[in-house]
């Protein structure tokens, strides 16, 4: 079995730094920076799962905020109408996101590429409409308010900002440990060798169909677990937070911070997050400048934040991407 | 029976306008592999270009011509400066796209305000026609009648002549249509600003009809994908009979299963998907 190193010691010294600085901070923050930094570690959580599609196998996906949304509408339905538990709003979100993406997944990877792009589109627009139309589930386009903070059964009560916060940090933190394990397993590192070359993979005798489901389906389930953290958060669910602008924001988030890093994405999403509220403060025109991100990403930053850090620390052009993508 | 007529009826037409929408979009996916995501723009700003032109001459079929013209040429430029070098990269291609319709609906935004707007439709397009009784709107007529004469031209164009010839042996296989000579990348321009051309002929008609207003980009867009999807990439037959599927299914769904609407206008593409991955007519 080959033993992938660990990260360098200066990344590891830099990344402290951040963790610090994300646990000490919050006391010192205007509530407005502390509910920026909460809904970057939430959205991070979602940039992340996308980037387990996207950067390690190779499939960018337009309908990944579909599953945001069954997390979130897990908990405002189950919450609000049914005075569910957290615990248990936890988990149907996860297993509804898990379903929807174990089934979505069959129709999905029949496809590639552009196609691939399409079909999740298409599949996320399912769910949307959903939640658009299905008025007596979901209330439609007035959303579900009122949900209210998560009672975990602990001693704390997560009503309040800087506790919520923590909480976010908490699950943002398990997240990442997940995928990373996931991602340095020798199954992760399959799903890399799918992305780089399917038919050799296929020929070493892999299956190749199944691990991308696999991979698929985990996606899924942590973009899911990204929403229930959103819901808790927000106190109000909508069709907005799914829409065709969402998911592509998430794969902005990706791609700004770097594909196949899993903490480059998290960057990028706080980067947005940031981005956009701080910029609207200033200007009506926060959508132009978004655009403009938008273009200037793929102009001048191909391989994203965590590229042009390789490039700058290590003085050496990352080594491209050469998938499909 | 009324009630099916009708529907059938409203289906076919919204089919029309959505096949002038996506069928340019169908074959810029074939060529080009581009998804698109300025494409639901072109449709605003056409009809918002098309309502400036009514505004100062009152001339329909100029504020058409108009609107069809400058869209295309904002297109071109969009094509010509990020997306071509771009070619193969999808997630760059998917990102430059949609930076480029935030930039335009906010532009719009700027120029024309929040407010939804209707394109004055000339006075022999208003009214309906009658048969026993039932009403046909002439002006549904007319968009049915403004995308079969697209649909015939397209097809003659590219049935029939030498471009149409190069233009699918792009779709076919692009690296041969370079190895025997075609001009690929100046097809590729061609086909692009064709696609914006009609997505914007498309805006103008449907500004007499649903209007023009913020967000009419990004409402549209996923239908014309969907049409694209289920008919097959690069196949005109394939936009064809999928535009008429989509604004059917859309409107029955809505009649039948408001609640579930957009649910059985998305399911049974899934379902065709599931079956032909390349949709009805596309060829992998």
């Amino acid at each position: 079995m080959i033993r992938l190193p660990l990260l360098p010691r200066h990344r590891q010294i830099g990344l402290g730094i951040i963790l610090l600085l994300l646990i000490v901070s919050p006391p010192f923050l205007s509530s407005f920076l502390l509910s920026l930094l909460t809904q970057a570690l939430i959205y991070g959580v979602l940039a992340m799962s996308l980037d387990l599609l996207v950067g390690y196998l190779g499939l960018p996906s337009l309908g990944h905020a579909a599953y945001l949304g069954l997390g979130a509408y897990s908990v405002g339905v189950l919450t609000t109408r049914y005075g569910a538990n957290s615990w248990l709003a936890l988990a149907v979100g996860l297993l509804l996101a898990m379903a929807v993406a174990a089934v979505f997944g069959l129709v999905a990877l029949r496809a590639t590429g552009v196609y691939f792009l399409m079909i999740t589109l298409a599949l996320g627009m399912v769910i949307w409409g959903l939640a658009h139309r299905w008025v007596s589930m979901t209330q439609g386009d007035n959303g579900i308010s009122g949900v209210p903070r998560p009672d975990l059964g602990l001693p704390w009560s997560f009503a309040k900002a800087i506790p919520f916060y923590y909480l976010s940090l908490v699950a943002f933190l398990f997240a990442l440990w997940v995928l990373w394990v996931i991602v340095r397993s020798p199954f992760g590192q399959s799903l890399v060798g799918i992305r780089e070359s399917e038919s050799r993979m296929r020929t070493l005798g892999y299956n190749v169909w199944l691990h991308k489901y696999i991979g698929f389906i985990i996606a899924g389930t942590v973009g899911g677990f990204s929403g229930v953290l959103w819901a808790y958060y927000n106190g109000f669910v909508s069709p907005a937070n799914m829409e065709l602008a969402t998911s592509v924001e998430a794969l902005l988030m990706v791609a700004l911070g770097g594909r196949a890093t899993l903490l480059g994405p998290a960057i990028g999403a706080a980067a947005i997050v940031f981005l956009k509220n701080l910029v609207s403060v200033y200007t009506h025109r926060w959508v132009l400048i978004l655009g403009a991100v938008y273009i200037g990403t793929i102009v001048y930053a191909p391989e994203g934040i965590a590229g042009a850090f390789t490039q700058l620390t290590k003085g050496v052009k990352p080594e491209p991407l050469r998938s499909k993508v | 029976m009324e009630f099916w007529v009708i529907q059938t009826f409203n289906g076919v037409s919204y089919g029309a306008l959505l096949f002038l929408l996506a069928g340019g979009l169908s074959l810029i996916f074939g060529m080009m592999r581009i998804v698109n995501m300025t494409h639901g723009s072109y449709y605003l700003l056409g009809g918002y270009v098309g309502l400036t032109v009514i505004w100062g001459t009152g001339n329909f079929v100029l504020a058409i011509l108009a609107g069809a013209l400058v869209i295309a040429l904002v297109g071109l430029g969009e094509y010509n400066t990020f997306l071509k070098r771009l070619s193969g990269q999808e997630l760059g291609q998917v990102l430059t796209t949609m930076g480029f319709a935030l930039i335009f609906q906010d532009l719009g935004l700027v120029i024309w305000g929040g407010e939804p707007y209707t394109i004055r439709t000339p006075a022999a397009l208003s009214g309906s026609y009658q048969l026993g009784e039932l009403y046909f709107p002439v002006y549904r007529v007319f968009i049915v009648m403004v995308a079969a004469a697209v649909a015939v031209v397209l097809w003659l164009v590219l049935e029939r002549t030498r471009v149409g010839a190069m233009i699918r042996a792009t779709v076919d296989d692009a690296e041969m249509a370079r190895g025997v000579g075609i001009n690929v990348p100046r097809i590729s321009m061609g086909v692009f600003a064709l696609g914006a051309f009609l997505a914007a002929t498309a805006g103008v008609v449907a500004g007499g009809f649903v209007g023009v207003y913020p967000g009419a980009d990004f409402e549209i867009l996923p239908y014309a994908f969907v049409v694209v999807i289920v008919g097959g990439m690069g196949s005109l037959k394939g936009a064809l009979i999928g535009s008429l599927m989509v604004g059917l299914l859309d409107n029955f769904g809505k009649a039948f299963f408001p609640e579930l609407s957009y649910f059985t206008l998305f399911a049974p593409m899934a379902a065709i998907l599931a079956i032909r991955p390349t949709g009805l007519f596309g060829r992998a």
